[in-house]
């Protein structure tokens, strides 16, 4: 409803005359369409740029000229930067770290959501909540000299400790829109559970937790997009280089192999290339996630 | 176990109308937080603690220190180096949030209009939100450097004939630019849910009154999402002072320290025997994240209610 008048308002000239709102309701507003497809090719070239340069042979890429089209069309730089930077190990430990960050931010922010909720009246678990949101306002940089140091310490400065840390800095957020979410599931719910003779414990992991489903999926794409795409922490925490995440790898490019663009830019294409694929089978709950984390 | 849970049972069915009773909780609501809590403690207030007490002492990361009281504190203030870090960092927070948030709001005019193809231009544009800050950087660092000065020498024009990111003056507004790219979509997407969340009978009554559509814009769209541009500026200036990613990948900080950023200059506290200093100056910088963060709750508490 609301849409129809905004659109009138981005393009003044067609506007005004009642009579010819009925008319404008239907129609699409090609004039806005055609601005917002050109203000998209500044999403889209830099994206397209970095797949092209990838698929060029090193001879044509050394020119250095972005915008040529692969010609002939070359994998070579795709297989080499395979090899260079390791890319099935960079891979895996970016996906474990992934992995183990989305599962335990859904794992630990949930069942911690769920304790406050249903007892919010109790101080304790009201202050947790609290606790447990104050490090939103914490910056990493603040922390990371003593995490370094800490991680280092116990053994894990590795891709564990990092997943770890995601983990944490993820649950103030996540606990945050579970806590929300969850005060719109009854509670009638859980004591018919009860009543059955399910205990607290099983009314949560049988009956409550996939109703979250939803709130789930929101946490944990945000989880994995954060934790996939990061590249501070991974590369203050990782002492041993043989077990960084495909960001950090991709800096290896920058120094000794400057030239070779094509080889850079497949691995580029390579690292981005998950999150995107991701993205786009999700991009529902990305979308709502983003709006309700901010609003609420 | 089963006395605990008819009790509990009990307390549930009378919060409804009369206010709560002491009763025993469930361990098991102990046994879902507790994880949490520890973890919390460990990983984020204990280095946090840490932190405090080490930027009161002349500690280089390792072997012996001693205390100094607030040396380190003092010191920062009279650093060209820190000084330096912050008036770029708060300078390009600024710059970045009139852009970034003058482009979403009109992405998000455009995107909740009648148009073709809505769906496929949505995705396009939240596309950035999605794509690593450091490599989306490496991958502006060669148009950069190589793309936009071609296009320069093209048009005949010296100053973009030569990379911008080696120049002192101008390297700051390719950081601008790329911080934007990659954090519009997301501030997009909350005034997406700001311009849909108000009702069209507001701008039926106001067609009806005759106001043009750009009055309509100043006059109802603009008030109505007032709150949303609030969150939206707060929020990104808290998140552009962090600013690492996309610097480490287009400047590094250079030309020179024209574009180092605090956490950079935190960072060098790893290498540089500054350890204890650094604390000092990451102890400043959380100061100003809770004061930025009190003033978004206050600039924000009753303004959004959704």
């Amino acid at each position: 409803m609301s849409t129809n008048t905004v659109s009138t308002s981005a393009v003044p000239t067609s506007a005004g005359r009642p009579a010819a709102r009925a008319d404008r309701r239907d129609r699409a507003n090609i004039p806005v369409t055609i601005i917002l497809a050109v203000a998209s090719l500044a999403v889209l070239v830099p994206l397209l740029v970095t797949v092209s340069m990838a698929l060029k042979s090193t001879a044509q890429a050394v020119d250095g000229n972005a915008f040529s089209l692969p010609d002939p069309v070359s994998v070579a730089g795709v297989a080499e930067a395979w090899v260079m930077t390791n890319f099935p190990r960079g891979f895996v430990v970016s996906l474990f770290v992934s992995t183990v960050t989305v599962g335990g931010v859904i794992v630990l922010s949930a069942m911690a959501s769920y304790a406050i909720s249903r007892n919010w009246e109790r101080r304790l678990f009201r202050y947790s909540f609290f606790y447990l949101l104050g490090a939103m306002f914490l910056p990493f940089p603040v922390l990371a000299l003593s995490q370094v140091k800490l991680t280092g310490l116990v053994g894990l400065d590795n891709p564990a400790g990092v997943a770890l840390l995601h983990v944490m800095f993820q649950l103030s957020f996540s606990t945050l829109l579970f806590t929300a979410f969850l005060r719109s599931i009854p509670e009638e719910l859980e004591e018919s559970a009860r009543l059955d003779g399910a205990t607290t414990r099983q009314a949560f992991w049988r009956l409550v937790f996939p109703l979250l489903a939803p709130m789930s999926a929101t946490v944990g794409i945000l989880a994995f997009l954060h934790s996939w795409n990061d590249f501070m922490m991974p590369s203050l925490i990782t002492s041993d280089p043989a077990w960084q995440t495909l960001p950090v790898l991709q800096s290896i490019f920058q120094t000794q192999f400057s030239n070779n663009y094509n080889v850079a830019f497949a691995s580029y294409m390579m690292s981005m290339a998950p999150a995107i694929v991701v993205y786009l089978f999700t991009q529902r709950w990305v979308m709502s996630g983003v709006t309700q984390g901010a609003i609420k | 176990m089963a006395t605990s849970l008819t009790s509990r049972k009990v307390a549930a069915a009378d919060s409804a109308s009369v206010p709560p009773r002491r009763s025993r909780v469930d361990t098991t609501f102990y046994l879902f937080l507790i994880p949490s809590l520890v973890l919390f403690t460990l990983v984020i207030s204990l280095p946090a603690v840490m932190g405090i007490f080490y930027s009161f002492t002349d500690s280089i990361g390792f072997g012996e220190f001693e205390f100094v009281g607030f040396i380190n504190y003092i010191a920062m203030f009279s650093d060209p180096a820190i000084l330096g870090s912050y008036a770029f960092t708060i300078g390009f927070s600024l710059v970045t949030v009139l852009v970034v948030n003058a482009a979403a709001f009109l992405l998000a005019i455009g995107l909740t209009s009648k148009i073709r193809a809505k769906t496929a231009l949505r995705t396009v544009f939240v596309m950035p939100m999605v794509v690593s800050g450091i490599i989306i950087a490496f991958v502006f660092n060669f148009l950069f450097s190589n793309s936009l000065p071609r296009l320069g020498a093209a048009l005949g024009s010296d100053l973009l004939s030569q990379s911008i990111l080696a120049n002192p003056d101008l390297a700051w507004t390719a950081i601008v630019f790329v911080t934007a790219w990659q954090a519009i979509p997301a501030t997009m997407l909350i005034y997406i849910a700001g311009i849909v969340a108000i009702p069209g009978e507001v701008y039926e009554a106001a067609s009806l009154d005759g106001a043009s559509p750009a009055r309509q814009l100043v006059s109802i769209t603009l008030p109505l999402v007032a709150g949303y541009v609030l969150i939206n500026m707060v929020l990104g200036f808290k998140n552009y002072l962090n600013a690492y990613d996309i610097i480490v990948g287009l400047t590094d900080g250079g030309p020179g320290t024209a574009t180092r950023s605090v956490a950079m200059t935190i960072f060098s506290g790893f290498t540089g025997g500054d350890y204890a200093y650094q604390m000092a100056n990451a102890v400043i910088f959380f100061l100003i994240a809770v004061a930025l963060a009190m003033l978004q709750l206050r600039l924000t508490r009753g303004k959004v209610s959704v």
